[in-house]
């Protein structure tokens, strides 16, 4: 079978699991820069489904796609250590504080860019937005179907793939015909893990501003080792249409931000004891809230 | 023109609650901003649907009923919707935040080059000024919701482009009817004047849809486990207790991820909003994102091992122990007392 180019948006996110108050500026825009940063856990179960695809046919290409600022490297070299071919960086001010259009159109652009693309794989949502919108979006704006939700890959033959959606109450198999968007759920098989020799290889892959950066003395090495140069693409290196990237294409603003204070209540504290338990449990039928 | 549009949502010929809830806050936007409530439905035998959207105060209901429609699919099902609204232009559409409205919403947002802000919990009318382009707008939607993992709660806005798209998750607003004999109008589409042929390349191959046995939205108590539950095993002792005392079993967001109970039970921004007359949290610390799914209930008992855990805090009675020991107990004292 033909050997497919497939494309994994993967996206650097905030751990949202920790978040302190200097999350965001003051302008609303969250300050990366304030929380630890990690691979989005659906983009791994993504990277998974187009590595499968890739062990199934010979020759498949797999490559990474992520925008953000240069630290957003960090997820390439992840993906290329888990056995992705090659990954591009797509990282400049004009992109910033761009909403879900802004940056699908910014991907999309990115993705013309690649050329000859089969798939695009994505995960159905990032942690720190969670609206599942840039899967949708990226397929809109480059005029391909999409299929959200997926779980599994049944069968690819002859132009068409068959995938396996999870949805809300059951599942649901469809057939769509290639090239497509398919956005992939949590629920689907977690990714692989680092790749031994993958890491050998890979371990001084860096951006050109990083190579910059770099105190070590590698020049030759990204002479005479090609692969280990992540290519940066600013907004100069896509075509695209100014006005609909970042903070001036997205048509949503964010007007407020407030933290979230509940109000709290005076509890009264039950004694676990049986004594305890059982005052409770009569109380609670006596006036009705039980029975 | 300039109206509120809900993309309506159906199962088995039936409208599902997400989009009454939905137009029922549809129907007090209208009455605020003076304008009229439009519902569109795509489906497939759709013959008096629209009986079933007047009494939410509907002003119009346009209909696409063709077989091809059957399922919802997300290329035609977009067609329609966007030829739709670029004819009629609205100032806001809402869809529910479900696998239907969170593939379609963001599909018809990109096409028309509108915003679309995802899950919002809260839809409110409100001004706005841009001091640097030194512009005043009225009347705009405010879309509310939590960002960042439920730590913060974000007020979004589009000031420019429209309609304003919103999506709700089930639960989040009230269904309420508001007139049983209210009359509205329905107009039926063309439907091969929406879609083309190539609008149907994705097939379905196979589909199954049970209908949902699980009705924690509904259930005036409910048995709640988090993460602390510790196992499945644990989390039987909660069904237990919630056969005896006639409950629903709910979940956190953690104990879904965990394995402990299946997502249709997951309660909290990420899941279904509740209002029961009795919520027992068992072994949940309490997490901005299941707090906001469930802070509305009458009355709030949480069973933890940890004094200092957050949900206590908007508890009304705190039992600390081990919920292996105390849910036997409250087992046992019920049947006691209610024989």
């Amino acid at each position: 079978m033909k050997a497919l180019k497939i494309v994994v948006l993967a996206k650097q996110v905030p751990d949202t699991r920790n978040v302190g108050k200097d999350a965001m500026k003051a302008d609303g825009t969250v300050n990366r820069a304030a929380l630890p940063a990690i691979f989005n856990p659906e983009d791994l179960n993504a990277l998974e489904q187009a590595l499968r695809v890739k062990d199934q046919i010979p020759g498949t290409k797999v490559i990474l796609l992520t925008m953000g600022p240069g630290r957003a490297a960090e997820v390439i070299r992840e993906g290329l250590y888990r056995g992705a071919d090659e990954g591009y960086l797509l990282t400049d001010r004009a992109f910033a504080g761009a909403d879900t259009l802004a940056t699908s159109y910014a991907l999309a652009c990115a993705i013309r860019k690649i050329n000859d693309v089969d798939l695009i794989f994505a995960g159905r949502q990032a942690i720190d937005g969670d609206t599942a919108q840039v899967g949708p979006q990226v397929a809109e704006k480059m005029h391909l179907p999409q299929v959200t939700y997926v779980e599994e890959i049944t069968e690819i033959k002859k132009g068409k793939i068959t995938l396996k959606r999870r949805l809300e109450r059951g599942v649901e198999s469809v057939e769509c015909p290639m090239p497509c968007v398919v956005t992939v759920n949590g629920s689907a098989p977690t990714c692989r893990p680092r790749n031994a020799k993958a890491l050998m290889k890979y371990k001084h892959a860096r951006t050109v501003t990083e190579q910059q950066d770099s105190s070590e003395d590698y020049i030759t090495l990204y002479t005479e080792r090609p692969y280990l140069a992540i290519p940066e693409w600013s907004v100069n290196d896509i075509e695209s249409d100014l006005q609909q990237l970042g903070l001036t294409g997205s048509p949503t603003k964010v007007k407020k931000i407030e933290n979230i204070v509940f109000q709290a209540k005076e509890a009264r504290k039950i004694e676990s004891n049986d004594e305890g338990i059982e005052d409770l449990m009569k109380e609670l039928i006596e006036n009705h809230t039980l029975g | 023109m300039n109206n509120i549009f809900v993309i309506c949502e159906t199962e088995n010929g039936k409208i599902s609650d997400v989009s009454l809830e939905l137009l029922t806050k549809g129907r007090s936007l209208a009455n605020e901003l003076k304008c009229q409530l439009e519902a569109l439905v795509i489906g497939d035998h759709l013959a008096d649907i629209e009986k079933q959207l007047y009494p939410y105060g509907t002003d119009m209901v346009w209909v696409a009923d063709d077989s091809r429609l059957v399922f919802y699919s997300t290329l035609p099902y977009t067609a329609i919707a966007v030829q739709l609204f670029k004819e009629q232009k609205p100032q806001i559409v809402l869809l529910g935040a479900s696998s239907f409205g969170r593939d379609l919403g963001p599909r018809v947002s990109s096409a028309l080059a509108s915003g679309l802000t995802a899950d919002c919990t809260s839809l409110e009318i409100g001004d706005h000024e841009d001091k640097r382009a030194g512009k005043q707008y009225t009347h705009l939607l405010y879309q509310i919701r939590p960002a960042f993992g439920g730590n913060i709660v974000a007020t979004i806005i589009n000031p420019d482009k429209r309609p304003q798209m919103a999506t709700v998750r089930e639960g989040v607003m009230k269904k309420a009817i508001h007139n049983e004999n209210y009359k509205g109008k329905r107009t039926d589409l063309d439907v091969s004047k929406y879609v083309k042929d190539d609008d149907f390349v994705v097939k379905i191959i196979e589909r199954h849809i049970e209908s949902s046995k699980v009705n924690i939205k509904n259930a005036s108590i409910i048995v709640a486990g988090g993460y602390g539950v510790g196992s499945k095993e644990n989390f039987d002792l909660l069904a237990q207790l919630a056969e005896t005392i006639g409950a629903e079993v709910g979940a956190s967001r953690a104990a879904v991820d965990a394995g402990f109970a299946g997502h249709d039970r997951q309660i909290g921004q990420t899941g279904v909003t509740v209002r029961p007359k009795l919520y027992i949290a068992c072994g949940i610390s309490g997490q901005i994102q299941h707090i906001a799914g469930m802070q509305d209930s009458a009355m709030i008992i949480s069973i933890n091992n940890d004094p200092g855990a957050p949900i206590n805090k908007i508890a009304d009675y705190v039992i600390t122990g081990d919920l292996t020991e105390v849910l036997p107990k409250m087992i046992k004292y019920y049947k006691k007392n209610t024989k």
